[in-house]
Parts: C-alpha cells; structure tokens; sequence
C-alpha cells in the first residue's frame, strides 16, 4: 500500500459534484503535481488531504492510518499557501516555531530547530523581522520553514509561487525541489503552470472537472497523452484531420496525401484527429521522416534561439520550431514549404 | 479661493469656540474655591474625600471587568462570525447596535423585573448578584463599540486562512483565538476598551437604579450638594475620557507590526 492513498474521493457543494472518484496514491518521498484548469477541483482536493473540507464520499489514508475524519490539527500535515499566511503578529522565527510550541517542545529545542529551518532556506539572518519587513518570496520561504519545522507526514502547497513574479518564481520552485528532497518529504503541488508541473514533478496529475484525467511522469503525460484534453492542455499541439482508408495496418490521408501509420487504429473509420507536438516537425525532406506534407508559410515569429513558424497545410495550422542559424535566414511569409514528420510522432486522438 | 478659506477658519474657531467655552468656563469656577485667587483647593478637597476615592476605585474595577468580559464576549463572537456564518453578520451587527437604541433605563427595568428578589434567578437580592448583573449590564452598553472595533480589526487580517495555517500546525480552537486573532485585533480590542472605561467610569443609571455606590451617582450627589468640587470633578472626569482617547490613538501608532502588508 501506497503512503498516501486517496481512494474514490468525492465532494459536492450543494448540487454541484467539484470532485469525482478521484483515485491517487503517492508514494513516501514522491513529489507529485496537481495540474489542469482554474476551476477543476486541485484546491478542493488538497483541502480534503488537509482536513479543511470534508469528503462527501471516499477515503484518505496516510502511512495505514485512516485520516479522513480527523480534524486539520490532528493530521500533522504541512500547509503552504498561495497568500503566504505568515502570522503577521510574530517574528520570522516566531512563525517558524509556531508549530513547535504547539506540540509543547521546549525553548532549547524550539530554538534550534528554527534555526535548523532558516538555514534550510537561506534565511538565517532574518529570524527578528516582522513578516511585512519581507519581500514576497521570503515570506513565501518562511511559510515553507513554518510548515516543515513541525515534521509532517506529507506537504501541500497550494500555488505557492502564484503571487510571485517570473525571475523569483523559477529560481524558488528548484529551491522547493532541492528541500523536498533533501527531507525526503512526500509532497503535493498545485499549478495551473504546466512548466513548474513538468520540471518539479516525478509525477503529474492532470485534473479537468474534478477528475484525474491522466497520472504519469512528466516525460509520460508530455509525450504519450491518453486523452485529447491532457494531449491539449500540456504543451502546444498541433492538429490535423485524417480520413481512415484502412484501420488494420494504419492507412489514411492527410488531405490527398495517403500517410502510412504501420499500426492498427482499433477499427476506427471516417474522419479522426492527428496530433503532433512543434518539436516533431521539420522544415524540408528528411530521410528519417517518410510523411512529407506541403503547405504555406503562414506566420514566422523569430523569438531569438528558436525560431516559431506556422505552416497552413490543407486549412490546418501547423506550428514548428526551428533553431535559429546565423548563415540561414527565416522563410518568407507567403513562400511554398514543405514539412516532415515521423509516423511513430503522430499520435492518433480516439476520444 | 483665500474667501473661502477666511470662512472655513471663522467656521471651525466657532465650532471650537462652542465647545471650549463651556470647559473653560467650567475649568475657571474649580479654579475660584479660595476667594480672590485661583487655587486648586477644590481638586485637593475632592480626591481627599474618601467617598471619591472609593467610588471611583469601584467603578474603575467594574470598568475594567467589563473590558475583560467584553472581550471574551466578543472577540470568539466576531471572529466565529466572520469565518462560519459570514451571512449572519448584519443580524449580529443589528444585534449589537441595540443598546445604542433601547434607553439603559429599559434595559435595567427589563433587569429588576427579570432578576428581583421572588425570581427564579434572584440575581438582585445579594450584592455579588447585583454586581454581576451590572456587570453584564455594563458589557451590554460596550457592545456596540466593541463588536465594531474587533470586527473592523479582523476585516484587516485575512481570517480564513491564517486560521487554516494555525490548524495545520496543530493548533486548537482556544490556541488560534488567544495567539492568532486575539493578539492581531489586539489594537481595536483596546481602542474599544478606552471607549467602553469612559462609558462605565461616568454611568448613572444602572448603578443608581441597582442602588450601587459607584462614581456616577457619586458625582450627581456632589451636583446637587456642593458649590466648586462638582466641576472640580468633571474636569477630572473629561480628563481621563480624554486620556483614554489619547491611549487609542498611542496604540494605534506605536503597535509593532500594524504596517504589516496583507
Ligand atoms: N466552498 C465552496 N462552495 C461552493 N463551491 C465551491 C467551494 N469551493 C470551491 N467550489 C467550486 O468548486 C470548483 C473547484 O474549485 P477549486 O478551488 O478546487 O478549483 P481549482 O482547481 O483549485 O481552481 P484554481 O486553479 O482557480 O485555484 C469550482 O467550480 C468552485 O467554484
Ligand atoms: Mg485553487
């Protein structure tokens, strides 16, 4: 058994069902991601795991033990918010050993410990101040000491860098990362930001609508999505319509260009979807890529090292990147191209 | 431009003017109990008189008392409101500003009828009773102040979540109130305080009808008996309502972290 394990969890507020038989389990020391859209019910979930709102049907289960009717204080499960929520009456040091007074450890040990914590993140010198004396990310910081000081058994982390701004925000989350690791802390992060998910995570749940639509590592839900919604969501794709010729051995056309897929497509007929991420494509023939489909240069935007280009082919709009090199210049706009893909890069969307 | 601004000034110096005047006078006549000279004779006789140290003892004890019970009343109240039943909140509001709309007299008549000798709960019959009861009387007349100093004070702090914080850590109920929200509203908690020792160091009424010795009734008797002491009082009195409106404003400046960021 899994060291948190969430099984057929389900909330309703009023008639409206947020959540719906979510199942997950994370393992001790796993950092796990809750992505999808605003709205899809990751906040609702983390605050069930917190104790904050309780689950209208399922079960929580941390380490064996059955938390789902505990109340938050008794779960001993860390918390870090998106607004921070330092206490703004107490010092830094005060906050972070705010926990630690409460399960009644003595002064020494307080003491040490939040010392230990300040050091962890970077901000030994800063024990004496007021939170308002702090910028966004130290307080942000602060509140990861604070929920860590105590020990918990797992960690949640509501859109913790959120209110950040870009620079702070990808320099902190490997920072979260390196800490997570080195306690070795089972964790749980919400982001509706697809980079902060696919970098942080061993592995990402993909949330629409209150269920788990897809769990996997990030290489997985990146390269190999089950579904049209996670295939959408994470990354640009780029998406063709194909007509089915031959679903045994995988022949349709793209347009008038017959495309062999060499696999079977479980019997499916008519009209059907291509997808294929930017990095796939090429510009020109390639031996490797035996589909070659042609088109017109649509829009190039030239964004330094890569250069991003859509290609209209039969009414689709296919985007690619290339690299940029000094000794070629971009397509003109306007101008004849080709494209090549790999057939094995094509995924085939059935829902 | 400068017209209207001449105007102004003659407005306000008349406004002070219609304020002051009286308290000058007032100052002036406590100032004249030795014939011919000003002298502070008549602040000397009032706090040497024993009676005046005692009532005013008394009533600073009740005050204070009111304050604590008041607090304990109303700081759960306000914040138990505004994180569970947010929709409740005009009703409590309506609830509390009653005592600004029902005369102390109703309310203490309400009292003796409900409380006297041959009720259930005889509350006026012994002196502890009748302390208690003025008590509770007391917080009632705070409450307007009080509900709308705490309740403006958690406006400031987000309540929801530095309450889901604290229990995450482990806090309970008792510890969120007394080392969260407590301390975080702890400058409207004060501020309605002040207000509330000025309401119960003057108050007639209750303690006149519930028959209890108290600075109120101690400074109407003076009214009615005495020549210069009366004044001599109530520049004291207007001197400490004015020091409690000092402290509020003191705290409000001087507390450490109240420019803290939200
Ligand atoms: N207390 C509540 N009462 C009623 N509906 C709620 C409540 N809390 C959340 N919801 C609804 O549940 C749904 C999921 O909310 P939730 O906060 O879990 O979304 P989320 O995935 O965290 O979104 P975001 O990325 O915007 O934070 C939303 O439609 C929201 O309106
Ligand atoms: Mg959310």
């Amino acid at each position: 058994m899994a060291f948190l394990e969430l099984s057929h969890l389900e909330k309703s507020f009023g008639p409206t069902r947020v959540v719906k038989d979510f199942d997950l389990s994370i393992e001790k020391g796993e950092f796990v991601s809750f992505l999808g859209p605003s709205g899809c019910g990751k906040t609702t979930v983390l605050r069930m795991v917190a104790g904050f709102e309780t689950p209208t049907a399922g079960s929580i289960v941390i380490d064996g033990q059955d938390v789902t009717a505990l109340r938050p204080n008794q779960r001993n499960i860390g918390m870090v918010f998106q607004a921070y929520a330092l206490f703004p009456n107490l010092t830094v040091a005060q906050n972070v050993g705010f926990g630690l007074r409460v399960s009644g450890l003595g002064r020494a040990e307080i003491a040490g410990r939040v010392a230990e914590m300040l050091k962890l993140i970077g901000l030994a010198d800063l024990g004496a101040r007021y939170p308002f004396q702090l910028s966004g990310g130290q307080q942000q910081r602060v509140a990861l000491a604070r929920a860590l000081a105590v020990r918990p058994r797992v960690l949640l982390l509501d859109e913790p860098l959120s209110a950040l701004d870009a620079k702070i925000r990808v320099s902190l989350r490997e920072e979260i990362r390196a800490i997570q690791r080195e306690l070795g802390i089972t964790t749980i992060f919400v982001t509706h930001d697809q980079e902060e998910a696919l970098s942080m995570s061993d592995r990402v749940v993909v949330m629409t609508n209150g269920i788990a639509d897809q769990v996997g590592t990030p290489f997985e839900i990146y390269n190999r999505p089950t579904t049209r919604f996670v295939a959408q969501f994470v990354g640009t794709l780029n998406l063709l319509d194909a007509r089915v010729v031959d679903a045994a051995v995988g022949n349709v056309t793209v347009g008038e260009t017959p495309v062999a897929l060499n696999r079977s497509l479980n019997g499916a007929h008519g009209p059907i979807s291509l997808a294929l991420r930017p990095e796939v494509i090429a510009l020109g023939r390639h031996t490797a890529r035996a589909v070659v489909l042609t088109g017109r240069i649509a829009e190039v935007h030239f964004l330094g090292s890569v250069i991003r280009i859509r290609v209209n082919v039969g009414g689709n709009l296919i985007s690619l990147d290339t690299f940029n090199r000094p000794d070629a210049p971009p397509p003109a706009v306007g101008s004849a191209a080709e494209i090549s893909i790999a057939e094995s890069d094509l995924l085939v969307l059935t829902d | 431009m400068t017209l209207r601004r001449i105007w102004s000034w003659i407005i306000i110096l008349l406004g002070a003017a219609y304020f002051l005047l009286p308290l000058f006078g007032m100052l002036q006549f406590s100032l004249k109990m030795k014939r011919g000279v000003y002298s502070f004779e008549a602040y000397r006789v009032v706090l040497r008189d024993p009676q005046f140290q005692q009532t005013f003892s008394y009533s600073v004890i009740l005050a204070l008392l009111t304050i604590v019970i008041g607090t304990l009343i109303v700081v759960p109240t306000a914040y138990w409101v505004r994180l569970k039943l947010p929709r409740l909140r005009p009703v409590v509001e309506f609830i509390t500003l009653l005592p600004l709309v029902i005369p102390p007299i109703v309310i203490v008549f309400g009292y003796i009828r409900l409380y006297n000798t041959s009720s259930v709960l005889p509350l006026t019959g012994s002196w502890i009773g009748t302390n208690i009861l003025v008590l509770f009387g007391y917080t009632t007349l705070a409450l307007p102040y009080m509900y709308r100093a705490v309740d403006t004070g958690l406006r400031a702090i987000d309540v929801a979540t530095l309450t889901e914080a604290a229990q995450s850590l482990g806090a309970s109920w008792t510890r969120i109130l007394a080392t969260v929200i407590l301390p975080n509203v702890l400058v409207s908690v004060l501020s309605g305080a002040f207000l509330t020792f000025a309401i119960v160091i003057g108050e007639y009424v209750f303690a006149a009808l519930l028959n209890l010795n108290t600075f109120g009734p101690y400074m109407v008797w003076m009214g009615g008996n005495r020549a210069y002491e009366p004044s001599a009082l109530a520049v004291i009195a207007f001197g400490i309502t004015w020091a409690c409106m000092g402290l509020i404003q003191l705290f409000t400046r001087f507390s450490k972290f109240s420019s803290a960021k939200r």
